[in-house]
């Protein structure tokens, strides 16, 4: 595939039923990029289909959908599979599921761990790596994976889900450097927070920012390939500061 | 970032900045989430406690996550989505191609849910009734814990009842809606000045005969001979042969930034803002082609703008006087605001059109008052005196607007409540589906 190449573009979305997801895959259908949709629950994924059908202004059956569980990585295959042949190609892969639970829930509960350890980071790389052969085998292509600014450094209050996410984002690092010349593009996005389900019992900080600001961001590194991407905007620079941080000042600070 | 605790209370808030402690459940997944809850909120542009939870309860589910779009006919323009989707998102998906939702009120940051638990009217009510007139399904989550569809002929009580019915019935999950067909999206408007509340009455009258979307803005700081001086607007969308070719652009958006102290909204900004507002329109009429946005949701332009009300907020007094009442109750019942000294900084004069179908539904054939009240001392008093006087003349009040009506009003007022309190215990004999607003004016357990 040429890279960055104008157009619309043949993208798969795991997780593009909520959340982050929902916004990117409404605003690549809307500029007419062709999406197939991955997920659990034959409803959900169905009302999602008719919502960017409607929104795209294309008729109803032009987006598929295929059932992917990031519980199940014997579902992976299959479910490409059936992405990549109804698109007939495939330029773009994009991750936006994950699984959060709170540090204390998690804590108290090795099977939750389990589960978040196994979803957040196994089962992603294992997707990621079914994903990267068929974008290799086609030429090059561009996954776009969902991290988190809670890998960035180790902090108390995401201990677990930030350790898997850490490993998340080191892998695709990894990725990006090996395959480069291959012509496999890998964009990670490490949001900050965004307004989602995922986070609704949780109290917004400043800079909290919408589903939409981080789809419209995204967008842009998916078509230029830039592979590391904070959004909102803002967390950015906080982050370059988070980094930076000594860690006697990190122990002190309980954020 | 996520701090991994979310047991924090916080505000919750009507639009008028008077709220409770509590907060909200936001899911992209309504069935799950209403599962237990006793009220559902969109996105809280209903002016007082409408949308807030009892305080015993102190927790109510938001829906604008779930946002989906379900289905379209291109035919017959019949749409249905999810309850928490935007009237902003709608317009602009479907502004483009040629449809409009048949009612709007006159902002567009509510969402289908809102739109039909307060059925909502607008400058158009004399043409198109409100907004439940036009909805043909909906589906619910009732309080025995039930998810099924109502219409006109499946659970028409419900449906009815629901209809303005402020959330008490259940709660609205999707919403199915026939959207209307429009020539461009620009407006053909034509406007002028009036000189004063009879002459507005006459005006309107005469503009809703000609044009389905009329509307007047009154400056309610002249008195005597003036009173109710301000400007009549009227219009209807352009056909494409008088119209611009391309599609209207976004307008931009200014944003009030904080809450300013009360005291700037006193008589003199207040006078200074009518009258340079009166005075803007020179010519005694214009005609002229608007964007769609300037003529239907003018205040939308300055986001939170019910921030200039300061910190102690405001509330909305919204009634219908009944033709009946003569053309003179309108006159009459600002002179009850203007000799209270009170200020408004927004006044709206409208034309209602017949009754819907809705039990609770606000509008009745008259004349429609909007004024915005900040909040004072007295602003309880002046609210009686207000409902005292509609009361006498037969009209009475829109729930979505009301902080400070007390019971006894509200039920004097009120004659269709009983029917809608007997549907009410039909579908939820334990009263489990319940709101502030409920407790104070329908006598809901707290």
């Amino acid at each position: 595939m040429d890279q960055g190449a104008r157009g619309p573009k043949r993208v798969v979305v795991l997780g593009a039923t909520s959340g982050m997801g929902r916004a990117l895959a409404r605003r690549m259908a809307a500029r007419g990029d062709r999406l197939h949709v991955l997920g659990i629950g034959d409803d959900e994924l169905a009302r999602s289909v008719a919502d960017l059908e409607i929104r795209a202004g294309v008729r109803s059956g032009s987006i598929g959908w295929s059932r992917c569980d990031l519980e199940k990585p014997e579902t992976f295959a299959g479910a490409l599979e059936e992405a990549e042949t109804k698109l007939g190609g495939l330029d773009v892969v994009v991750v936006t599921a994950a699984m959060f639970a709170a540090q204390a829930d998690l804590e108290s509960d090795a099977k939750l761990t389990q589960r978040l350890l196994t979803i957040d980071f196994t089962n992603t790389v294992l997707f990621c790596e079914e994903a990267k052969r068929r974008l290799l085998a086609r030429g090059g292509g561009t996954l776009c994976v969902f991290s988190s600014v809670a890998g960035e450094r180790g902090r108390k209050p995401v201990a677990l889900y930030g350790a898997a996410k850490a490993g998340l984002t080191r892998y695709l690092e990894a990725l990006d450097h090996k395959h480069h010349a291959e012509g496999l593009r890998v964009v990670t996005v490490k949001p900050g927070f965004v307004k989602t389900g995922m986070t609704a019992g949780l109290k917004p900080p400043p800079f909290a920012g919408e589903p939409e600001d981080v789809a419209a961001r995204v967008v842009r590194a998916v078509d230029r390939g830039t592979p590391e991407v904070y959004a909102p905007v803002a967390w950015g620079p906080i982050m370059g500061v988070i980094r930076r941080l000594p860690r006697f000042v990190m122990r002190r600070v309980g954020f | 970032m996520a701090n991994g605790n979310g047991s924090g209370l916080s505000m919750i808030e009507g639009w008028g900045g008077i709220g409770v402690p509590g907060r909200e459940l936001r899911s992209e997944n309504l069935e799950r989430v209403t599962e237990r809850a006793v009220l559902s909120r969109g996105l809280g542009r209903s002016y007082g406690d409408s949308s807030l939870p009892p305080a015993s309860v102190g927790e109510v589910v938001n829906t604008t996550l779930a946002d989906r779009l379900l289905a379209f006919d291109e035919e017959t323009g019949l749409m249905r989505a999810e309850a928490g989707l935007s009237l902003f998102a709608l317009n602009r998906i479907f502004l483009p191609r040629g449809w409009f939702v048949p009612v709007t009120p006159g902002t567009q940051f509510v969402t289908l849910g809102g739109m039909v638990a307060s059925d909502v009217h607008g400058k158009e009510h004399h043409a198109r009734g409100c907004f439940g007139e036009h909805v043909t399904r909906l589906k619910m989550r009732v309080a025995d814990g039930r998810v099924l569809w109502c219409s006109d002929e499946q659970h028409g009580d419900l449906f009815r009842a629901t209809i303005g019915g402020m959330g008490l019935t259940g709660h609205i999950l999707e919403v199915e809606v026939r959207m209307m067909r429009i020539p461009t999206a620009w407006i053909l408007q034509e406007s002028r000045r009036v000189d004063d509340i009879d002459d507005f009455i006459a005006r309107l009258k005469d503009a809703s005969h000609r044009l389905p979307a009329t509307m007047g803005w009154i400056d309610l700081l002249t008195r005597g001979k003036n009173m109710g001086r301000g400007t009549l607007m009227a219009g209807d969308f352009a056909s494409p042969d008088i119209a611009p070719k391309r599609f209207p652009k976004p307008l931009p958006r200014v944003t009030m930034p904080f809450e300013l102290p009360s005291w700037t909204v006193d008589r003199w900004s207040v006078r200074a803002f009518n009258t340079a507002y009166y005075w803007k329109h020179l010519p005694r009429e214009m005609h002229g082609i608007v964007h769609w946005e300037t003529f239907f949701y003018p205040l939308d332009m300055i986001r939170h703008w019910n921030r200039m009300y300061g910190t102690r907020g405001f509330t909305q007094y919204q009634c219908v006087l009944p033709d009946a009442a003569g053309p003179s109750a309108p006159r009459r019942l600002l002179e009850i605001l203007t000799s209270r000294g009170g200020a408004s900084m927004l006044c709206v004069i409208k034309n209602c059109g017949p009754e819907g179908k809705g039990i609770l539904s606000f509008p009745m054939p008259g004349t429609s008052i909007a004024l915005d009240i900040p909040v004072r001392d007295d602003t309880q008093q002046l609210v009686d005196a207000l409902n005292e006087f509609v009361l006498r003349e037969g009209g009475r009040i829109y729930l979505t607007k009301d902080q400070f009506t007390r019971p006894e009003h509200f039920r004097a007022m009120e004659p269709r409540l009983p029917k809608f309190q007997e549907i009410r215990a039909k579908w939820d004999p334990e009263q489990r589906i319940r709101s502030a607003q409920s407790v104070r004016l329908f006598g809901d357990k707290p």
